[in-house]
């Protein structure tokens, strides 16, 4: 081969990689979970997600204070305006965090950096709760500011219709939500499959159960304790507070997240990651 | 050091590899052959923790990878350039698996410039990379930690010449300071020119390992002279079997230094005498996985 014609690719020196032997640096759980959370908003769709939440919050909140009656504006109305969107984008940016690693296939260089796959899954299990508390702050902050613009534009006095016992149970219902995207991510392992399968149990199944409810007595009685859309619109509006509601979150909470999620991590941590 | 012992990987059906053993040493390049599906990948799958083996072990420098502390700093791995995150720039990819790692950004500008990836190329996400600056990424990935350990699967594919060479170098430098490195490639010219050692596989079984020498001096030798006829001739005479090629050339799977005493005592001059080397890759390669090659190709 002759290269008269060929310009070295690279001036560096190629000794720029020696191998030394070194003493170990193990990786610590915090540093991974900083990764983690970085890798959910450093691309394009992350980012996007991210600023959505933003924007739609202060949307949610504008079209409270332009379209809603002077008698709702109060911090509920608001909360529910902004809380809709976040539980519609929340549980999506929980199964894109587990998913794009086999549906982008970065996973290939993110197991092979750390082949412990449980621990990776973790850190990504507290970034993804870490990322849903931030965010219910924000729509918190942002519906306390449209509250009190609005009841000010409005001439009317600025309403706190949100306990602070209730507050609690609305980031709850949100972290159920992410929990059941991250649940399907794992289980699904594919962005596709665990976007629809969201939609299927969270718009679909609520309405076959609740029809099954309809028609079958003994069922309206177990619905409760299975349908974990019916326990979380109970968070959603603070009316987890019996002993027996909490137990019946429980359950929901073993059958659609604990549950599968056992399953999902015992196939994925010895799944082929091509 | 690479040691793959008794290595097996069966599908529901199928074997994709069946009780491969073989070592690659440090300051050695150990070539990695076979056709499509003979179980290069799957091999090197397992050897990163990827796959698990139904039997058998990989381990590097006597660890297996699972249980390496921080396995970026020791074993530099590349095996699918293509597979990044699409929507994340060259630069953050880096980034991330410095963070990984632990390693300073600065590393990252470091390895930008070993592959000749410019700043704003690296500010560009990956969905519109080519593949070569794909694989510029990726082998800037492997060699972050500054590994004493090279997995490389196909690393030549997708780079332009002046890429080739400078990756040539590169490994080679690698492997001269003690570095152990293991490259599989279809580019049989490449792996000739570069490896030390050399690894067949077909079917999903080793079919033949050892130094480029000992394989290469078994492919034969190639000899021309002004009248070939007569050398053939003269060999066969001699008992040695050869094949007159329609470039003139003489090859037989007799060693040099016999094709040259039958001619100097056949008196017949000489033009060329060498180990079938140009084409012996090749033909070995082809002969050894025929049975497993989907053209059905007789060497």
């Amino acid at each position: 081969m002759t290269a008269t014609t060929v310009t070295p690719t690279s001036s560096t020196d190629i000794t720029a990689s020696v191998p030394v032997r070194r003493p170990d640096r193990s990786i610590s759980t915090a540093r991974l979970i900083k990764v983690e959370l970085r890798k959910m908003f450093d691309t394009r769709s992350g980012f996007w997600m991210l600023v959505s939440i933003g924007v739609l919050s202060v949307v949610a909140t504008g079209a409270v204070i332009i379209f809603a009656p002077d008698e709702v504006v109060t911090y509920d109305s608001f909360a529910t305006a902004i809380g809709f969107p976040m539980s519609v984008i929340l549980p999506m940016i929980a199964i894109l965090g587990v998913t794009s690693e086999w549906s982008q296939r970065s996973g290939l260089t993110t197991f092979t950096l750390v082949p412990s796959r449980g621990r990776v899954i973790g850190a990504k299990a507290i970034a993804t709760f870490l990322v849903g508390v931030v965010s219910m702050g924000v729509a918190f902050a942002v519906g306390a500011l449209g509250n009190l613009a609005g009841s000010a534009l409005a001439g009317v006095d600025t309403v706190w219709d949100i306990s602070l016992a209730t507050a609690p149970q609305i980031v709850l219902g949100n972290l159920v939500g992410m929990a059941i995207g991250f649940t399907l991510g794992v289980v699904l392992r594919n962005s596709a499959a665990a976007i629809v399968g969201y939609f299927v149990v969270s718009l679909v199944l609520p309405g076959i159960l609740a029809l099954l409810a309809g028609v079958r007595s003994w069922f309206a009685d177990l619905q409760p304790w299975i349908d974990w859309n019916y326990t979380q619109v109970e968070l959603f509006e603070g009316g987890t507070d019996t002993a027996r509601e909490w137990a019946m979150l429980g359950s929901t909470t073993a059958i659609w997240i604990a549950l599968p999620l056992v399953v999902g991590l015992l196939f994925l941590r010895r799944s082929e990651v091509k | 050091m690479i040691t793959v012992d008794s290595l097996t990987r069966r599908y529901a059906g199928f074997t994709a590899v069946d009780n491969v053993s073989f070592t690659a040493q440090p300051g050695r390049v150990t070539g990695f052959l076979g056709p499509n599906g003979a179980g290069k990948s799957t091999t090197m799958r397992v050897m990163v923790g990827l796959t698990v083996p139904s039997s058998g072990t990989a381990t590097i420098n006597g660890a297996r990878f699972a249980d390496l502390p921080n396995p970026g700093l020791e074993v530099g791995v590349l095996l699918d350039a293509s597979a990044q995150h699409a929507g994340r720039t060259g630069r953050e990819i880096l980034g991330v698996a410095a963070d990984t790692m632990g390693l300073p950004r600065t590393r990252v500008d470091e390895m930008l410039e070993l592959v000749s990836l410019t700043q704003t190329e690296a500010k560009r996400r990956v969905r519109n990379y080519s593949l070569g600056m794909r694989q510029r990424l990726g082998i800037a990935t492997a060699l972050l930690g500054d590994p004493r350990v090279l997995i490389l699967d196909e690393p030549a594919n997708g780079l332009d010449p002046a890429g080739i060479r400078w990756m040539r170098d590169l490994l080679r430098g690698y492997a001269n300071q003690g570095g152990t490195v293991l490259l599989s490639s279809h580019l049989l010219h490449e792996i000739e020119v570069i490896a030390d050692d050399l690894v067949v596989i077909g079917n999903g079984r080793i079919v033949a390992s050892g130094t480029k020498e000992e394989l290469l001096a078994a492919a034969g030798t190639l000899a021309r002279s002004t009248s070939p006829r007569d050398l053939a001739h003269a060999l066969e005479q001699a008992g040695i079997p050869s094949t007159l090629a329609g470039d003139g050339s003489v090859r037989t799977d007799a060693d040099p230094a016999r094709v040259g005493a039958v001619a100097l005592a056949a008196g017949i001059p000489l033009t060329e005498l060498r180990s079938a080397e140009g084409a012996g890759l090749e033909d070995m390669f082809l002969s050894l996985t025929a049975d497993t090659q989907r053209e059905g190709v007789a060497a």
